[in-house]
């Protein structure tokens, strides 16, 4: 076990490695400004597709309404800094604990609901929480909530994406998720071998949507304003897209999805009646030739380069970010 | 000997269909207890409604002085039911270890919280789980195999792995579903030696559904027989060869 230890060590020091690194290149401004909003956006998605994974892909739970946990998130947290005044922690944690409270209470009822059924329940409701926000006047209805500060950075996003890294990847490695991907292979099986299948697959969904919370908060905190047109059904198709392109069921197929989308996006930006033809030929071409995912469920290891089955990117390509 | 399990009248009713009906049985600790009949007798469904996956329309389960109607699939296999299925249902993506030690999950201690932040008892308790799925595995002889995904198992060892796997949660009563379904007569033969030993080993009481007769003539000590949803006939594997109604419900009935 001490293995475990050192290696979650050794990928620690490699994040450090190249915090460092783009952190210089920022400082003497080899990176625009430009490609700097990019990079936190990509870490911003980073954290939405590990989210969205670990209900999606552990879990096996199939949910698109993460737009709407993260359109909570960022609102409470704008809330908390702008009405209330209060520290941008407390805010990041507000808005975590509000979107997971949330999920935890539309997980109840939802999660009895399996396949199809879920997902158009989880799409309906991200579409009811963007509705309700767009009618409440105090958070600017229509017109969006606006003169929030921008707070975030590239250390305050590139720590938390760590952050929450880390403990999506603990979770798995426990018990509870174990008992997680058990319910994702075969739910009557999980329950055979003493797995209380609901209590499980509600905490992944809270977790899950908490952390769509923290990522909404560090957005609304980047771009000044929270607007209800940025939390439509499109962004949560955007970071189911991240995670399946990346492989059901893989953290690193998480990250790699949304840095390779994102950065598409931003690539393909100069040429804006180019960018979805791309974009969508990119998912055709990926879908006809590896159905399963850039990783498919396997996550990115040493054995991995043995078999040769894929080249290219470092272990920090997963680190990066 | 003590009584294990007692299945008291119970029915189960799909609609208009009486799936199972006035089934009584009663199992003693230590017991081996077949339960055969012919195909749609409703054997799949009686097991079903031991483990919680149906609650009984009629009637009543009590395993160890406890009740079992209406309790679910998990609070029944945490005190001491287990089972395999007809159709081999294991987490056919994941690891043969973990396949194994997500069966363990029920006596692990630690919290989230010492999960998350890989403290206290995660450490030793993970490795002591890890060491005892293995042990496990070696009984099954299956632990050189414990890094390959469960589905690319050749079909006699993933059927004993799902026995590993129910032995995991630490059972008192071994419920197996068709063990022998599939396998040729040395298999099944060495399917039999091994029931007979996990029996003693683990201190065991089964209960299993079989249509290979060799397999239930020869390990069962008593043997229920359903048919249409009643049992027909309880009694030794000597009684049960010899019952007519047995005869008839598998061979059909005698032209005069």
């Amino acid at each position: 076990m001490n293995n475990l230890k050192k290696q979650d060590l050794k990928i620690l020091c490699v994040c450090g490695v190249i915090f460092a690194i783009f952190q210089v290149l920022l400082y003497f401004e080899f990176i625009d400004p430009y490609w700097e909003a990019n990079i936190i956006l990509i870490l911003i998605n980073i954290i939405l597709s590990v989210s969205l994974n670990l209900i999606n892909g552990y879990t096996g739970q199939f949910s698109i309404g993460h737009a709407g946990f993260m359109a909570v998130g960022a609102y409470v947290g704008a809330i908390m800094t702008v009405k209330l005044e209060l520290p941008f922690v407390v805010s990041l944690l507000a808005g975590t604990v509000s979107a997971g409270f949330l999920g935890f209470l539309i997980g109840i009822p939802t999660l009895r609901l399996n396949g199809d059924y879920l997902a158009i329940a989880t799409l309906g409701l991200g579409e009811i929480i963007r509705i309700c926000i767009l009618n409440i006047e105090y958070v600017g209805g229509a017109s969006g909530f606006m003169g929030i500060p921008r707070i975030t950075n590239f250390p305050w996003a590139f720590w938390i994406a760590i952050f929450i890294i880390f403990f999506i990847k603990n979770f798995k490695n426990s018990s509870a998720g174990r008992a997680c991907l058990a319910i994702r292979e075969n739910e009557i099986a999980a329950e055979t071998m003493g797995i209380d299948t609901t209590k499980y697959k509600i905490l992944a969904f809270t977790i899950g949507a908490g952390f769509a919370g923290t990522a909404g908060c560090l957005f609304s905190h980047y771009y000044y304003i929270a607007h209800p047109a940025s939390f439509t059904f499109m962004r949560s198709f955007d970071i189911l897209t991240m995670v399946v392109l990346g492989g059901l069921g893989s953290m690193s197929g998480a990250i790699t999805g949304a840095i390779v989308l994102t950065g598409i996006s931003a690539v393909l930006a100069d040429y804006p009646e180019w960018r979805m033809v791309i974009y969508s030929v990119t998912l055709i071409v990926l879908m006809l030739n590896r159905p399963q995912g850039i990783f498919g469920s396997k996550e990115l290891s040493r054995k991995m380069f043995k078999f040769g089955k894929l080249g290219g990117k470092i272990h920090g390509g997963t680190a990066e970010s | 000997m003590a009584e294990l399990l007692k299945v008291d009248n119970v029915s189960m009713i799909f609609g208009g269909l009486r799936a199972v009906s006035n089934f009584s049985m009663h199992i003693d600790q230590g017991e081996l207890i077949g339960l055969i009949g012919p195909n749609g007798a409703g054997k799949t469904t009686a097991f079903n409604m031991l483990t919680g996956v149906y609650n009984p329309s009629e009637g009543e389960i009590t395993f160890d002085g406890k009740r079992i109607n209406g309790k679910k699939p998990y609070q029944v296999t945490a005190i001491g039911i287990a089972r395999t299925f007809q159709n081999i249902r294991l987490f056919s993506e994941l690891s043969v270890l973990d396949n194994v030690k997500i069966a363990f999950n029920m006596h692990v201690k630690y919290t989230l919280a010492e999960a998350e932040l890989r403290i206290g008892r995660y450490y030793n308790e993970e490795k002591e789980i890890t060491e005892k799925a293995i042990e496990l595995l070696k009984i099954f002889k299956l632990d050189g195999l414990k890094d390959e995904e469960a589905k690319n198992l050749p079909y006699g060892e993933q059927r004993r792995l799902e026995i590993a796997r129910a032995l995991a949660t630490g059972p008192k009563l071994l419920l197996l579903d068709e063990p022998a379904a599939g396998m040729n007569p040395q298999e099944t033969h060495e399917l039999m030696e091994m029931i007979r030993w996990i029996r003693k080993e683990f201190n065991l009481t089964i209960l299993l559904i079989e249509h290979d007769m060799s397999l239930v003539m020869g390990v069962c000590e008593r043997i229920y027989v359903l048919e249409y949803g009643c049992c027909i006939a309880n009694g030794t594997p000597d009684q049960i060869k010899h019952n007519k109604r047995v005869i008839e419900a598998y061979l059909g009935e005698e032209v005069s």
